[in-house]
């Protein structure tokens, strides 16, 4: 299938520390990928090389087949971004701010108006269409940014952490929104922190730390890679802890992660809740007294203590 | 509540998303200099929009110049003497000077104003845009011009209400006041960059304004320049902004003008137009280069 939008060897620096560091990625015509990663891995500095914000140091990027570096000009024409800090005017009412972009792409007064009003239904902001976004909540912003992004039915989307910071209601219902996008064919890449995001919204996922890609592949591929739900248990006295986390680490048949301080381990539960009982039995013959012991999917943390050795 | 979502359980049921029919187009290709004037129109009525919901910036700009009236005329006044004029010379000769540094003041709103929206995203949002590229600068520049008219006009109600008197006729005026636009729209520029250039609103506040005094100071707007000492004077001469009010004294046919200096002092309308030209073209050049290659 054809990338519409691929980047080789993208490398940037700022004041000699490298944000990017030859980064490579290619998204497929009508598929998320989803640019997971820490804060400071580079995200946002990828996404706004992509949208011709920003040049970068060296590399290539082609978005629609176009040079991003050559013609930003015609990149800018398919493109939708809406940024990790909702790129709104507080002062304007989220109706004006949404005409004022379909001005900007010269629609006609009607059809800016009109298409204005059609996105501020879908986001559901008719009720506060004439208020000034001053009076927004979080949530509300971040979905007349996005709204702003669609003016024109871009082809291709970027998203960057659409849903950091935000309630879960206004985390769901923009999930639903992407969703539907991708749904309808447009192109996304969407950068997030949140693996569960990644995994709900994103055909392929690409990891990055420190501006390299360290990983790359579909959902389950990372899972697989990184094991899949986890066991945690805290035990009551340190002293026990290397004893429980030999004693788990045999039964799961995985390594288990110690955070002393904490009186944590961790080990790969990979039959679920069969796992969690099994283990809860032995730590309970061996007397091994307990504070909390719980089944919880994988996080970004857990890919990347798997595929970096550290944490996050 | 407004926000109907936050009270259900699960998300709404996501319409089709699309019944527009617009669509994008990369070779929907219609040239930079046909956008320029409907981009720049469009950033100009969101700035005055803006202005008009915050009013107190507004305000301030406003008593700033007329502060600076109050304290020069009733204060200074009496102690300055504008030689060849009679006891109300000073203020024939300040009133010039301050209506010129007044449209200096249009810079550190450009880049109050610019600096703003680069830290609020809205710059980033605009340069995602397929929009002519000084559009965003230029709907500054505009918007900050008819402020700049505004204040102008208030100012000089306020001036004639003191017992200033001008000594030409409508025509000559008028120029003034389009001169002084001139001058206005071209100092933009210079803040524009200045907004560009900074890393916080509050920079670019106190950024476009410092060079605002020694640049009207050391001119011939409040004080005569032959009472300075000679090394000076060469600066003042030379200042543009001394050409600049030097040919509202002119137009506006103050009494007393000094006519002995350099080539600006002797033809300042020319000065002042050739002036802000050149400034104008030179921080537009510049502040368009800045704001396509923003690094951050």
């Amino acid at each position: 299938m054809r990338a519409l939008i691929s980047a080789d060897g993208l490398a940037k620096s700022f004041g000699g520390k490298p944000a990017l560091d030859g980064v490579d990625l290619e998204v497929a015509a009508g598929t998320v990928l989803g640019l997971l990663g820490p804060n400071g891995a580079g995200k946002t500095t990828a996404v706004r090389v992509l949208t011709t914000l920003l040049r970068p140091d060296a590399g290539h990027a082609y978005v629609a087949g176009i040079d991003v570096l050559r013609h930003p000009a015609k990149v800018r024409r398919v493109i939708g971004v809406s940024g990790q800090y909702a790129a709104i005017d507080e002062y304007l009412t989220g109706r004006e701010n949404l005409e004022m972009v379909g001005q900007l792409y010269q629609l006609k007064s009607r059809d800016a108006k009109h298409r204005a009003r059609e996105l501020l239904a879908w986001f559901e902001l008719g009720d506060a269409a004439d208020r000034t976004a001053k009076t927004y909540s979080g949530g509300m912003r971040r979905r007349l940014d996005l709204a702003a992004a669609l003016v024109v039915r871009p082809p291709v989307l970027f998203l960057d952490e659409p849903t950091t910071g935000l309630n879960p209601h206004s985390r769901l219902m923009l999930w639903s929104v992407i969703a539907a996008l991708a749904e309808d064919g447009t192109t996304i890449l969407l950068t997030t922190q949140y693996l569960e995001e990644a995994d709900r919204l994103a055909h392929n996922i690409v990891v990055v730390d420190r501006g390299r890609v360290i990983a790359s592949g579909t959902s389950s591929d990372l899972k697989a890679r990184v094991g899949g739900q986890r066991v945690e248990v805290i035990v009551r006295d340190l002293a026990s802890i290397d004893t429980a986390a030999q004693l788990l680490s045999s039964l799961a048949k995985s390594e288990a992660e110690i955070e002393r301080h904490a009186r944590k381990i961790t080990v790969a539960a990979d039959h679920g809740v069969r796992t969690l009982a099994d283990l809860a039995a032995e730590l309970g013959q061996r007397d091994i007294a307990v504070d909390d012991m719980f089944l919880r999917r994988p996080t970004l943390d857990d890919v990347f203590l798997r595929l970096t050795g550290k944490a996050s | 509540m407004t926000f109907s979502f936050a009270s259900r359980e699960r998300p709404p049921e996501v319409p089709a998303p699309f019944s527009s029919t617009v669509e994008s187009n990369p070779e929907l290709s219609c040239s930079e200099i046909l956008r320029a004037f409907p981009n720049s129109w469009v950033v100009t009525k969101r700035n005055l929009r803006t202005m008009v919901r915050m009013p107190e910036n507004f305000v301030f700009r406003l008593i700033q110049p007329l502060i600076f009236l109050l304290v020069f005329y009733y204060i200074a006044g009496g102690a300055i003497k504008i030689p060849g004029t009679g006891s109300a010379g000073y203020r024939e000769f300040l009133i010039p000077g301050i209506l010129a540094q007044t449209v200096t003041f249009a810079a550190a709103s450009s880049s109050v104003g610019i600096a703003d929206d680069m830290t609020k995203g809205l710059v980033d949002r605009f340069r995602t845009l397929p929009m002519s590229r000084p559009a965003v600068l230029s709907g500054r520049a505009f918007a900050d011009l008819l402020q700049t008219a505004v204040t102008l006009l208030v100012l000089a109600g306020v001036s004639l209400a003191i017992g200033w008197r001008v000594h030409s006729g409508i025509l000559p005026v008028i120029y003034a006041l389009l001169l002084l636009l001139l001058v206005s729209f071209s100092l933009s520029w210079v803040g524009a960059l200045i907004g560009l250039s900074v890393r916080t609103p509050e920079a670019a506040s106190s950024g476009g304004l410092i060079w605002v005094f020694p640049v009207a100071f050391v001119s011939d707007a409040f004080v005569p320049v032959q009472t300075m000492p000679g090394w000076l004077q060469g600066i003042a001469y030379w200042n543009p902004f001394s050409a600049i009010v030097q040919a509202c004294r002119t137009l506006l046919g103050s009494p007393g003008i000094n006519r002995s200096g350099p080539w600006p002092i002797q033809h300042p309308i020319a000065a002042a137009l050739l002036w802000s030209l050149v400034i104008g073209t030179i921080f537009a050049s510049l502040a368009i280069r800045k704001y396509q290659r923003i690094d951050r």
